[in-house]
């Protein structure tokens, strides 16, 4: 099966969007969503409502930390997330929120493991950036592969027999096997607010027959997602940025 | 989970094992077979176990990732693999047992045998180079012949690839390889440099040539460091007849600095392909090794020369491409031929590590046979070679970087095209003529290069004048036909 798997959408509509799109063209069976669907984005109702329509249809989805920030006014935001989550929740109905709030914060399918951020506690949000770091979550779980968001720069760890961690910096569009006699943690790029130095959205397709991960790059209208979220007063880096991916 | 057994008979998804054809430290091979496959396989099972050795569960990991992307003729086709889980195998093509090994006991051997071969060998590291490859292991053992002759590298272990996780960089802390191949940057742990193959190939040669090898073959770590400040004994010292363009090549491979070394495979193939072609500089007259103090710098120094980061593999070749241009000598042609300069100056500005291979074509004639010399006595090649030296002057290149070849061929067109492909030309820059009957009559030479080159072609064409939009000048049919023409 064919899977492609999202994370850290933003509310960003032109992302996501070109996102599926892709991800359909090349044969997408199924649908993960690794969280973080609201925050910094100019149209967060309408991601919102996207992802619970592709829910409805089957597809898998957890919560992140901008999304558990909607309802739960103790989680911690840096200045110009906290503007946006201020925001996003005037623009969210009583059944969005709901949704939000319900997502469980890890989801499990087959070998695989969805989670927002590290999986040893997925309800802190730790960022995996290292290779010590990927090492705790790998242990954390019992599924052989694991994949995650929350960084916004892709990445891809794997651990051998003998618990030495490797890590490597994907190549876009070139499919890396995952061996069965290995564990792997799959860092997903950001769909809605990139920060690799390339504005592309990044998400990766899994094909599970083959066992085989590509993390993918898709073009999208970013003037248009910047227009949208100068129009909506939000931060105004919050726009800049995504033209030049950081 | 049950391990199927392997013995002979035994059936492993769907491949019958037949006989056991090696049994080495890491991994046994097996010849099997399959109902429906006429292809010769090998099975390759590695040992795993308790008392496995890591390298080895690594090795053939790595080898499951890498193998399966491999293409082409170099390599050994790959047909299947085992789940790790169940029973962990490669099913790959069982080639003819033959490899460089078995050659030994005959060292040393003779020179032009040596450069063939390495030719060969740097023709395929060259393509495997080129599929993001660093193999990091050429020895005698990993090369193997097919039966046309062509080298297939083997065993993909220690390699390492552009586009995958490098699981070997993080299980090991000491350097892996074979000592007396290894290049001086992978005992220091990097291994992302294609031009450690070329050190690899380079003390190979110096081996098969002189039967002593360069570095010695011990494989303790403080013998193999001796090599990241010691230079080995120049041939020419153990064998004085030993071609000083073949030293040249050895130890410009042999190179302590990488970037001293040729810049890509296909560049070294480049020159064991064209042995009178080959610059003759210091290293080709050598007869003693670098003084103490040099060696005494290269140790306590070793800052001055610090290593730097790396392109990927892919645009390392990128950066050093072989650039061909083809040039028409004929009276009348100057404006071309200066339009052709300016392209071959801007693809070179840009490519410090480039060369230029600058081509002319000697027609022969279909029937008569051809005479070497003309009405005036003059030696027509001769003539052409200083006539191409001559056009490429001007882009004042190192000497190294430009060669003058003068091809002899019926058809012009064809002869580039064999010249581009025997060479892995990356990129042929060459001019057109405004139209004119006789191309009409004749075809053209560079419509058919661009249509049927391996390569990326440039078709350059005199800047425009008022003249230029004239139909069917006699001078342009003229030219047209000279590209390839003297009489």
């Amino acid at each position: 099966m064919l899977i492609a798997v999202f994370a850290d959408i933003h509310a960003n509509r032109q992302a996501f969007d070109a996102c599926l799109a892709q991800a359909r063209s090349f044969g997408a069976e199924r649908n993960v969503l690794l969280g973080d669907y609201v925050g910094y984005g100019a149209d967060p109702e309408w991601t919102v409502t996207t992802v619970l329509d592709l829910v409805d249809k089957g597809a898998i989805a957890v919560r992140g930390n901008h999304d558990n920030a909607v309802g739960d006014l103790r989680e911690r935001l840096n200045v110009e997330a906290s503007v946006a989550i201020e925001w996003t929740r005037g623009e969210l109905g009583t059944a969005e929120r709901r949704f939000l709030a319900e997502l469980p914060l890890t989801a499990r399918d087959d070998n695989r493991l969805y989670v927002h951020a590290d999986a040893s506690s997925p309800e802190t949000w730790r960022y995996v950036t290292n290779v010590s770091a990927a090492a705790r979550s790998m242990i954390a779980t019992s599924a052989p592969i694991t994949l995650c968001g929350h960084v916004h720069q892709p990445a891809l760890y794997t651990m051998s027999a003998t618990g030495k961690t490797t890590a490597f910096t994907p190549v876009s569009g070139s499919a890396i096997q995952l061996l069965p006699s290995r564990r792997w943690l799959a860092v997903l790029g950001s769909v809605g607010q990139p920060r690799d130095g390339n504005p592309a959205a990044s998400y990766v397709m899994l094909d599970t027959e083959r066992s085989e991960l590509t993390y993918c790059r898709a073009p999208y209208d970013v003037a248009e997602a910047a227009t949208r979220i100068r129009k909506k007063g939000l931060p105004a880096w919050l726009a800049d940025r995504l033209a030049i991916g950081r | 989970m049950v391990r199927p057994s392997l013995e002979p008979g035994a059936t492993i998804d769907g491949f019958r094992i037949e006989e056991r054809v090696h049994q080495g430290g890491m991994a046994a091979l097996w010849r099997v077979s399959r109902p429906g496959t006429a292809t010769p396989m090998l099975m390759k099972v590695p040992f795993i176990g308790e008392d496995a050795d890591p390298e080895a569960i690594v090795g053939f990991e790595m080898e499951q990732m890498i193998l399966p992307r491999l293409s082409g003729v170099h390599v050994p086709k790959f047909i299947a693999a085992g789940d790790f889980a169940v029973q962990p195998y490669i099913v790959m093509e069982y080639l003819p047992p033959r490899t460089l090994l078995q050659e030994l006991p005959e060292l040393p051997l003779p020179y032009a045998e040596v450069a063939e071969f390495g030719l060969k060998i740097a023709v395929a590291l060259d393509d495997l180079h080129r599929q993001h490859v660093i193999h990091l292991d050429v020895k005698p053992s990993n090369i193997m012949f097919r039966r046309s002759g062509e080298v297939v590298l083997i065993d993909f272990g220690l390699s390492h690839h552009d586009q995958l996780p490098d699981l070997m960089q993080e299980e090991f802390r000491l350097p892996v390889g074979t000592a007396p191949y290894m290049s001086p940057e992978q005992l220091l742990g990097i291994r992302n440099d294609p031009r450690s193959d070329l050190f690899a190939l380079g003390a190979l040669l110096y081996f098969f040539t002189t039967g002593v090898r360069p570095f010695g073959q011990r494989e303790t770590l403080p013998a193999m460091r001796r090599r990241l400040w010691r230079d080995p004994v120049p041939p020419r010292r153990l064998k004085p007849d030993y071609p000083p363009w073949l030293q040249e090549i050895v130890l410009r491979c042999l190179e302590i600095e990488p970037a001293w070394r040729y810049p890509t495979a296909a560049q070294l193939a480049f020159e064991l392909s064209h042995p009178d072609k080959v610059k003759l500089t210091k290293r080709s007259e050598r007869l003693t090794q670098d003084p103490l103090s040099v060696v005494l710098r290269r140790r306590f120094n070793k800052d001055i020369t610090r290593s730097i980061t790396l392109p990927a593999t892919a645009r390392h070749i990128s950066e050093a491409p072989i650039v061909a241009v083809a040039i028409d000598l004929e009276e009348g042609s100057t404006s071309l031929n200066e339009a052709l300069r300016v392209t071959a100056e801007r693809i070179l500005a840009t490519l410090p590590s480039a060369r230029l291979a600058c081509l002319n074509v000697l027609k022969l004639g279909r029937i008569t046979i051809d005479y070497a010399l003309d009405e005036e006595g003059h030696n027509k090649r001769i003539d052409r070679l200083v006539a191409l030296k001559h056009w490429g002057e001007p882009l004042k290149l190192e000497e190294h970087r430009l060669t003058a070849h003068v091809l002899e061929g019926v058809d012009a067109a064809n002869a580039i095209l064999e010249f581009v492909q025997a060479n892995r030309v990356d990129h042929v820059v060459i001019g057109a003529r405004h139209s004119s009957l006789l191309r009409t009559l004749l075809g053209s030479v560079s419509a058919k290069v661009a249509a049927e080159a391996p390569c990326t072609v440039t078709v350059v064409r005199p800047a425009r004048t008022a003249e230029t939009g004239e139909p069917e000048s006699i001078g342009g049919a003229v030219e047209e036909a000279a590209l390839s023409s003297q009489d």
